[in-house]
């Protein structure tokens, strides 16, 4: 066992846990974006950053990727951890300000605005999809292409994949994207591309073959005719 | 070491299996040799056939994803034919200031395409990079290995005539020679 200090209050968990683990079973709230119970942390969003160490070797470190130490010192909620996240929380509107999971977030931790160049983009690029597509569903038919500015989620070469099985695991988990499918239930859909749709996208041609990935989104097409 | 690039379209099949698995035999080793074999295979073939990609994740034991992410992830590999001169124009920050955007315009313009495009005939690739580590030269090109210093518009025209004639005289005396591993001339 492993003892460290989460906001003052000593705690003993098992080694290899980490500090979200941690947090999380002392009742301490850590708000999450790219983390999913039963995927492999990946510390894309760093929605999660706690602040570690004292005085001027304090720093900022993503929660869900750092095992705890021996007599760690963890605020969860200082003033320059949520300084940190009010800016993440920014940015992250600045990309994709049409995802619910993202507006959510940034209501919860009462950030109202942002102050970057606005953007409209579809993926945030948190590879949620990307392991839940390889460590759950065993498929790994999407991954990351390309980098820097060009990086994006797909299939390689853009094309309907052999690997992929349409268990729609990638949508499921994505969260910019899993309320622009709601074609069901219109008044759930915010982007206003599927409200918009009659008769239901149901009854479009190839929709047995249509999923984000392997053709354009469904969404995205029915948003485009 | 740039084999029947004019025959691009017909890689698919021109290709041999057998090629690309002698390839994959020579550089192997447990999961790492992926990039190993990747400039192998674009060593031979000048870019990476998606065919070639599909036999390298399947002899591999790798999902094509994995593949297709190396090899879109670095800059050394190109998933399109390359023409047979690669002109590369630095974009550094000392040429960008001593007028390279220009240069870069001139070609497209004398070439008739974009930057990271390559002419329909297949003979000319024009590429971008940020930078050649020789700023005090700037601005750069570089046709097929060999270097052309403090290069100015007008001199574009002669660049493009020298490499596509293979005649290596030039009437520019700053230039530095690199003929290591030059195309054979048409």
């Amino acid at each position: 066992m492993i003892n460290l200090v989460i906001n003052g209050l000593p705690v003993a968990v098992e080694e290899g846990s980490t500090i979200l683990e941690a947090a999380k079973y002392l009742g301490f709230p850590i708000p999450t974006l790219c983390h999913l119970e039963g995927l492999s942390n990946y510390g894309a969003c760093r929605l999660c950053v706690v602040e570690i160490g004292e005085g001027p070797k304090a720093r900022l470190v993503s929660s869900c990727t750092y095992q705890v130490e021996e007599g760690l010192k963890v605020r969860t909620a200082s003033a320059r951890v949520v300084k940190a996240r009010k800016m993440v929380l920014e940015l992250l509107l600045a990309s994709c300000p049409q995802s619910k999971v993202i507006q959510d977030l940034a209501s919860a931790h009462d950030v109202r605005q942002q102050r970057f160049r606005q953007e409209h983009e579809d993926c945030i690029l948190c590879g949620l999809c990307i392991r839940m597509c390889e460590e759950q569903m065993m498929a790994k038919a999407i991954g990351f292409r390309n980098r820097g500015e060009n990086r994006s989620i797909g299939t390689p070469f853009d094309m309907k994949s052999e690997e992929c099985r349409l268990c729609g695991g990638c949508m499921y988990v994505c969260p910019a994207c899993q309320l622009r499918c709601t074609y069901m239930e219109p008044e759930k859909a915010i982007c206003g591309g599927c409200a918009n749709l009659s008769p239901p996208c149901l009854e479009k041609s190839s929709f047995e073959d249509m999923m984000c990935y392997m053709d354009p989104c469904v969404a995205c097409e029915i948003r485009k005719d | 070491m740039i084999k029947d690039i004019t025959q691009s379209e017909a890689t698919e099949d021109g290709i041999t299996d057998k090629q690309i698995d002698a390839l994959i035999a020579k550089h192997q080793t447990d999961r790492n040799g992926v990039i190993d074999i990747l400039e192998a295979i674009q060593a031979s073939y000048g870019y990476l056939p998606p065919h070639a990609l599909r036999i390298v994740a399947k002899k591999m034991n790798r999902s094509l994803v994995d593949i297709y992410g190396v090899a879109t992830f670095y800059q050394a590999f190109s998933l399109r034919p390359k023409g047979k001169h690669r002109i590369v124009v630095c974009l550094g920050t000392a040429c960008h200031v001593r007028g390279a955007p220009a240069i870069v315009e001139e070609f497209e313009r004398q070439l008739g395409i974009k930057a990271g495009e390559t002419t329909p005939d297949m003979k000319y690739t024009l590429e971008t990079v940020n930078c050649l580590g020789a700023c005090a030269l700037g601005p750069i090109v570089v046709v097929d290995e060999r270097y052309y210093s403090k290069v100015i518009p007008t001199q574009v025209r002669d660049i493009i005539n020298n490499s596509h004639s293979g005649d290596r005289d030039t009437a520019d005396s700053h230039q530095q020679q690199k003929t290591i591993g030059e195309a054979v001339p048409s």
